[in-house]
C-alpha cells in the first residue's frame, strides 16, 4: 500500500507493507534512526515520537495508521541546528548515558512543557513513567526537564570533606531543594 | 576523624570544577558536559541497529518453546521454499562445519543450535536469513520441529537428587547435573570460632534470578567479505577484543582477518559480555550467503536466552559475643547455572569473586563453599553489574548482619559500627586472601547517618509503629573488589586481564587516546580524555579518544566488573606520563637546559627560577615532528603506549541507607528515602560518578522490589517480557540523596577505585533490610527477593514465597 507522510515537516510517499511497524518505517524505510525500539509490547518507550501532536510508542502504530498525519523525530527537534531547550537541559543536567532512551524521553519531554511550560518533579516523573531508562535512576532526567523549564539545579552531593580544603567540594543541598516537588 | 591515608596520593586534591586554562578552557578532573551527547542528543548514535551495508540480510531465530525436550526432526522445507529467504540454517548444518557447539567463558560448551536436545525454553533450534526482518519471521513460522517433550530440572535444590534427569547427557558420562564444587577460607578455624561463639545464627536466603535488561537487546552485523576473507562484525559487545580472539580460536579465521566493532551501545550491565549463539549464527549467515547479515534479538529473546545473574541459594550462619562482637561467618551457596556453564568471571574463581563475602568486617574466621548445578533454564550467571558475584556476597554479609541485630536487639548501626574495619586495619587481608587497599569505613556510615537525619528516622519511625503504621530503616555498607585484574591471578580464557592503551600528540597539540575498554554509556569519551587532560594539560575537547574497534585500538579485555577506570583508567595516566616525561626532554634541548632544570607547571616545562622560559605541550608536540636536534636515543613524534597489570583489585566501598513504607493492607513498598554515601577515591568527573550511582540505586530498587524471573513446573519462564518483568520507573524510584568521602587507592597512578557497579552492588541489601525492618511487629526474620507486595503480604502472614519458583 501506498502512505504519504510528513515527518519533521518534509512529505515522504512510500510503498510500505500493510503491517509495517511505524518504527520500522521511520528506522528502515526513512533512515531516522533516532527513533529506537526496545521492546514489543510498549512497555519500554524508547521508540516514542509524536504522531500529530502527541508522543507515540512507534513500535504498537502501523505506518499505514500515520497515512495522512504528521509525524516529528528527535531528529525534528533541534530547529535550524539549535539545540531545543530539552536537549540542553539534557546535557547540562547529565540527563542520559548510554543515550538509547533519550531520543524517546525528551520527546515526551518536549510535550510536557508545551503544555505545562514550569512542571514540578512529580509531574515530570508521571510524564515519563511510561518510559524505561537503565542508566540514570530518572533523577537526572527529571532534573533535565525542570533546567529545559529554566530552573538548573546545583550539583548534588555532599561530602566529608573539610569544605575549606577543596573549594566547591562541599555542596550541602537537600533534594527536595534541588528538584522542588 | 584523620588517617594516614586521608588525604589524596596525588599532587593534590581534586577540585570539583575543573580548571581553566588562559585560553579559557577547561582542564583536567571535574564536572563537565560529556563529548558524546553531542550525537545521542540529535538522534545520531550509531547503534549496531543502525549499521546497515549494501546487499545486508536480516535473520531470525527459531527458538525451543520447550525447557527439557529431544528433538526428533526439523523441516525446513517449506520456510526454505518462501519467497525472500536466503538461508535456512540447522544443528545439523552447523555440526558439517564443526560449529554446533561454542566454548563458553567457563571452559563448558553451549550449543549455538540445538542437535540432539533443547534443555531451556527458548533455546536456538533454527536460523533463518531473508531479505527482510519481516520475511525472517514469517519463514520462522514454517519450521516444523519434532519435539519429545522430556521431564525439566526446574527447582535447583532438586537437582542431585538421584534419579535427577541428566540435562548435559551430550558430555560423555555425565550421570548428575553437578558442574563444581568450591570452597574459600578456613573450615577448621571457622568451626572452632563458632564452637565458642556465645550467639550463632543461621539464615536462608535466595538472590534470585535477575536480568540486567539493557534498553538495546544484542545484536550483530556480520560481514564476512568473500574476496579478502576478511571478518566484520559489528556487535552489542563489552569486550570486543576478546570476542576477536574468541571468534579465531573457534571458527579458525585468521586473528587478524577478523575486525570487531563495538559502535554505541545502548547499556550493557554485563549482558554484553559473552558471545551468544545469535552473534556466530549471524557470522555462519554471511559465510554462508556471501553477504552482510544483521541479527537483532526481540525482546523475549534478552530477557529469556541471554545472560542472567546470581540464582544463589544461600544458607548464612554468623557468629558473635553477646555484647555484639562479630567473630565468624560461614555460607553454604547452591549456584543454579542453568542448562550450559556460562558464566563470565577470572577462571580461577567459578564462584567469581564471592569469596569476598566476609565484606567490610574485622572477623576471626569465615568459610564458604560453593555448589554449581545445571538446570533446564538458560545460561549464564555473571551478568548484571555485579562486579563478578560481589553482589551476592555483599547482599549475604550485609542479611546476616541485621539478622543477628535483631536477634542482639541491638541497633544495625550500632552493631555495623562496632565492627567496621578500621582506617588504621588497610591495606587489610581478609580471611579469604584479599588485600583490601585503602579504606575508612566508619566515616562514611556516620556522613549517611547524619545525611538521613538517622535518629531522628528511628523516633519516627517508633512512632509510627505505636499508630500501627510500618515504616522501615535499611543499611548496607558495602566493599567492592574491582579493576581486575592481575595477570599473576586473573585471566579469561587464558586471556590476561592487563589493558592496552597508546597515546598520540599530534603537531598541532591536539589528541589521540586509544583504549583497549569499551564504553556502553559511561563516557568513556569525556573521562578518558579528562584523565590525559589532568596530566598534560591539553583541553578534553582536544583529545579524541578511540575505543570499540579492534583494528584500531590496543588489546584489552573490555569493560565489565568496573574494571575500566581501575585498569585502563590507570593504563590512560601512565601513557600521558610517558608522553609528559619525553616531552620534557625535548622541551630541554629546545630550551638547551638540563632535563633536570626544568618543572612541570599546569601543561607546561618550565626552567626552574625562571619561568618565563618553557614550552607547552602543544610548543613541543610540533618541536618533536619538526627539525629540533634530539637528545641521543631519543626519537621524533610525542607517543607512547603501555600495556598497563594492576597489582591488585581496587576496592571502592559505601554505606546506603533506604527509608520504606509498607503498605499493611497490601504489602506494596514504597522507597521513600534513599541515602548513598559513596567513596570510589577521586572522582574524574563527579556528574559522571553521580549519574552511575543514580543508576545502579535504581537497579536496587528493581531487584529487591520488582524483577522476578520464575519458572513454572513446565521450565515455562515468568518474566519473558517487560510486561511481566517489572523495571524500576521513575515513579519507584525516589530523589536520591548522594555524599561522597574520598580514601584515594595508593596503587593507582591516580587513586582513583571505579564506581560502575557500586550502587547495583551496594543497594539491594539497603532495601530489603529496610523492608524486613518495617515488618519487625509481625516478627518477620527473612523474605527472599523480590519482595513484591504479594510476596510481603505474605510474609506478613507468617510464609514468604520461594520467588524462583512460579507454583502456585
Amino acid at each position: 500500500m501506498q502512505v504519504s507522510i510528513s515527518v519533521n515537516g518534509a512529505m515522504h510517499t512510500d510503498e510500505i507493507e500493510p503491517r509495517l511497524l511505524l518504527v520500522h518505517y521511520l528506522r528502515d524505510t526513512l533512515g531516522l534512526t533516532g527513533t529506537h525500539w526496545g521492546c514489543d509490547t510498549s512497555q519500554c518507550g524508547t521508540c516514542v515520537a509524536w504522531l500529530d501532536e502527541e508522543p507515540v510508542k512507534t513500535c504498537t502504530v502501523l505506518a499505514a495508521m500515520a497515512d495522512g498525519h504528521r509525524v516529528r523525530t528527535v531528529e525534528g527537534l533541534a530547529t535550524a541546528g539549535k539545540l531545543d531547550p530539552v536537549q540542553e537541559g539534557f546535557m547540562s543536567e547529565h540527563g542520559l548515558q548510554c543515550g538509547f532512551c533519550t531520543p524517546g524521553m525528551m520527546m515526551t519531554a518536549r510535550h510536557l512543557l508545551d503544555h505545562d511550560p514550569d512542571p514540578d518533579e512529580s509531574t515530570i516523573r508521571q510524564a515519563i513513567s511510561g518510559q524505561i531508562c537503565r542508566c540514570t535512576g530518572y533523577e537526572n532526567i527529571v532534573r533535565a526537564v525542570r533546567a529545559a523549564a529554566g530552573h538548573p539545579s546545583q550539583p548534588s552531593g555532599r561530602s566529608a570533606a573539610d569544605p575549606a580544603s577543596d573549594g566547591d567540594s562541599t555542596v550541602v543541598a537537600e533534594p527536595s531543594q534541588e528538584v522542588p516537588a | 576523624m584523620t588517617s594516614t591515608i586521608d588525604q589524596p596520593t596525588t599532587k593534590a586534591a581534586h577540585p570539583k570544577s575543573p580548571r581553566i586554562s588562559p585560553a579559557g578552557n577547561p582542564i583536567g578532573f571535574g564536572r563537565m558536559p560529556r563529548k558524546e551527547d553531542a550525537r545521542f542528543l540529535r538522534g545520531q548514535g550509531r547503534y549496531v541497529d543502525d549499521v546497515t551495508m549494501p546487499g545486508m540480510l536480516h535473520s531470525a531465530i527459531l527458538r525451543s518453546p520447550y525447557a527439557h525436550a529431544r528433538i526428533r526432526s526439523i523441516d525446513t522445507t517449506a520456510a526454505a521454499a518462501l519467497p525472500g529467504v536466503q538461508a535456512v540454517i540447522t544443528g545439523e548444518t552447523l555440526a558439517t562445519l564443526g560449529l554446533a557447539w561454542m566454548p563458553t567463558l567457563s571452559a563448558d560448551v553451549q550449543a549455538v543450535l540445538a542437535t540432539d536436545k533443547v534443555r531451556f525454553q527458548h533455546q536456538e533450534v533454527a536460523f533463518v536469513v531473508a531479505d527482510t526482518k519481516y520475511i525472517a519471521r514469517d519463514a520462522l513460522e514454517l519450521i516444523e520441529v519434532d519435539y519429545e517433550p522430556l521431564t525439566p530440572v526446574i527447582d535447583a535444590k532438586r537437582a542431585l537428587e538421584p534419579g535427577a534427569p541428566v540435562i548435559r547427557d551430550d558430555i560423555e558420562g555425565k550421570n548428575d547435573n553437578h558442574i563444581f564444587d568450591w570452597e574459600s577460607g578456613d573450615a577448621v578455624e571457622t568451626e572452632r570460632v563458632f564452637a565458642d561463639a556465645e550467639v550463632v545464627v543461621t539464615q536462608e536466603m535466595l538472590y534470585p534470578r535477575v536480568h540486567p535488561a539493557p534498553m538495546e537487546t544484542c545484536g550483530t552485523v556480520a560481514s564476512m567479505d568473500p574476496v579478502t576473507g576478511k571478518l566484520l562484525v559489528y556487535s552489542t559487545n563489552q569486550a570486543p577484543h576478546a570476542h576477536r580472539t574468541i571468534y579465531a580460536l573457534v571458527a579458525g579465521i585468521p586473528e587478524h582477518k577478523i575486525q570487531i566493532i563495538s559502535p554505541d551501545i545502548g547499556g550493557g550491565f554485563g549482558n554484553k559480555v559473552g558471545i551468544y549463539p545469535g552473534y556466530v549464527l549471524a557470522v555462519v549467515g554471511s559465510i554462508v550467503t556471501g553477504k552482510p547479515v544483521k541479527w537483532m534479538e526481540d525482546r523475549s529473546e534478552n530477557l529469556m536466552a541471554t545472560s542472567f545473574a546470581r540464582d544463589y541459594h544461600m544458607t548464612g550462619s554468623i557468629a558473635s559475643t553477646r555484647d555484639g562482637t562479630i567473630l565468624g561467618l560461614k555460607v553454604d551457596v547452591l549456584a543454579d547455572h542453568g542448562a550450559f556453564n556460562g558464566t563470565a568471571q577470572p577462571t580461577k574463581f567459578p564462584a567469581g569473586f564471592f569469596h569476598i563475602f566476609t565484606g567490610s568486617y574485622d572477623l576471626q574466621a569465615a568459610h564458604c563453599t560453593v555448589k554449581g548445578v545445571y538446570t533446564n533454564k538458560a545460561p549464564g550467571g555473571v551478568a548484571y553489574a555485579c562486579s563478578f558475584r560481589i553482589t551476592e556476597a555483599v547482599y549475604l554479609v550485609e542479611r546476616m548482619v541485621d539478622v543477628l541485630a535483631a536477634e542482639l536487639k541491638i541497633d544495625p548501626a550500632e552493631l555495623r559500627l562496632k565492627n567496621l574495619l578500621r582506617p588504621e586495619q588497610f591495606p587489610y587481608v581478609s580471611k579469604t586472601g584479599w588485600e583490601y587497599d585503602s579504606g575508612e569505613y566508619p566515616r562514611a556510615l556516620k556522613l549517611a547517618m547524619e545525611i538521613a537525619g538517622y535518629d531522628e528516622l528511628r523516633r519516627e519511625q517508633a512512632e509510627k509503629r505505636a499508630r500501627g503504621e510500618l515504616m522501615g530503616i535499611g543499611i548496607s555498607f558495602f566493599t567492592e573488589g574491582v579493576g581486575a585484574g592481575p595477570r599473576k591471578h586473573m585471566d579469561i580464557l587464558g586471556l590476561g586481564m592487563a589493558d592496552g592503551c597508546e597515546l598520540r600528540v599530534h603537531p598541532t597539540g591536539k589528541a589521540q587516546l586509544r583504549l583497549s575498554v569499551q564504553t556502553q554509556g559511561q563516557g568513556h569519551e569525556t573521562t578518558f580524555a579528562q584523565i590525559v587532560s589532568e596530566e598534560l594539560g591539553i583541553p578534553p575537547e582536544d583529545i579524541e579518544v578511540i575505543h570499540g574497534d579492534t583494528d584500531n585500538t590496543p588489546f584489552g579485555l573490555g569493560t565489565y566488573g568496573s574494571r575500566s577506570t581501575p585498569v585502563s583508567g590507570a593504563a590512560a595516566a601512565i601513557v600521558a606520563q610517558r608522553v609528559r616525561q619525553k616531552a620534557k626532554i625535548i622541551a630541554a634541548a629546545s630550551l638547551e637546559v638540563g632535563a633536570d632544570d626544568l618543572e612541570w607547571d599546569h601543561g607546561r616545562w618550565q626552567v626552574k627560577g625562571d619561568p618565563e622560559q618553557g614550552r607547552t605541550v602543544a610548543e613541543i608536540a610540533m618541536l618533536s615532528h619538526g627539525t629540533l636536534t634530539l637528545p641521543e636515543g631519543v626519537e621524533g613524534h610525542l607517543d607512547a603506549s603501555v600495556v598497563y597489570d594492576p597489582p591488585n583489585l581496587t576496592y571502592p566501598f559505601g554505606a546506603y541507607i533506604c527509608v520504606t513504607d509498607v503498605d499493611a493492607g497490601t504489602g506494596a513498598v514504597k522507597v521513600r528515602r534513599f541515602i548513598a554515601v559513596d567513596d570510589c577515591g577521586p572522582r574524574i568527573n563527579p556528574m559522571i560518578v553521580e549519574g552511575q550511582v543514580h543508576g545502579g540505586l535504581a537497579d536496587g530498587i528493581g531487584m529487591a522490589l520488582m524483577q522476578l524471573i520464575a519458572f513454572d513446573e513446565d521450565g515455562n519462564c515468568v518474566g519473558g517480557s517487560f510486561m511481566d518483568y517489572l523495571l524500576p520507573t521513575s515513579m519507584e524510584c525516589p530523589s536520591w540523596e548522594l555524599g561522597e568521602t574520598v580514601t584515594p587507592s595508593p596503587h593507582h597512578p591516580l587513586g582513583l577505585k571505579g564506581v560502575g557497579e557500586s550502587a547495583t552492588v551496594g543497594s539491594p541489601p539497603a532495601v530489603v533490610n529496610s523492608v524486613i525492618d518495617a515488618l519487625t511487629p509481625y516478627g518477620v526474620r527473612h523474605a527472599d527477593m523480590p519482595l513484591t507486595p504479594a510476596n510481603v503480604w505474605m510474609a506478613m502472614q507468617g510464609t514468604p514465597m520461594r520467588t524462583d519458583l512460579a507454583v502456585t
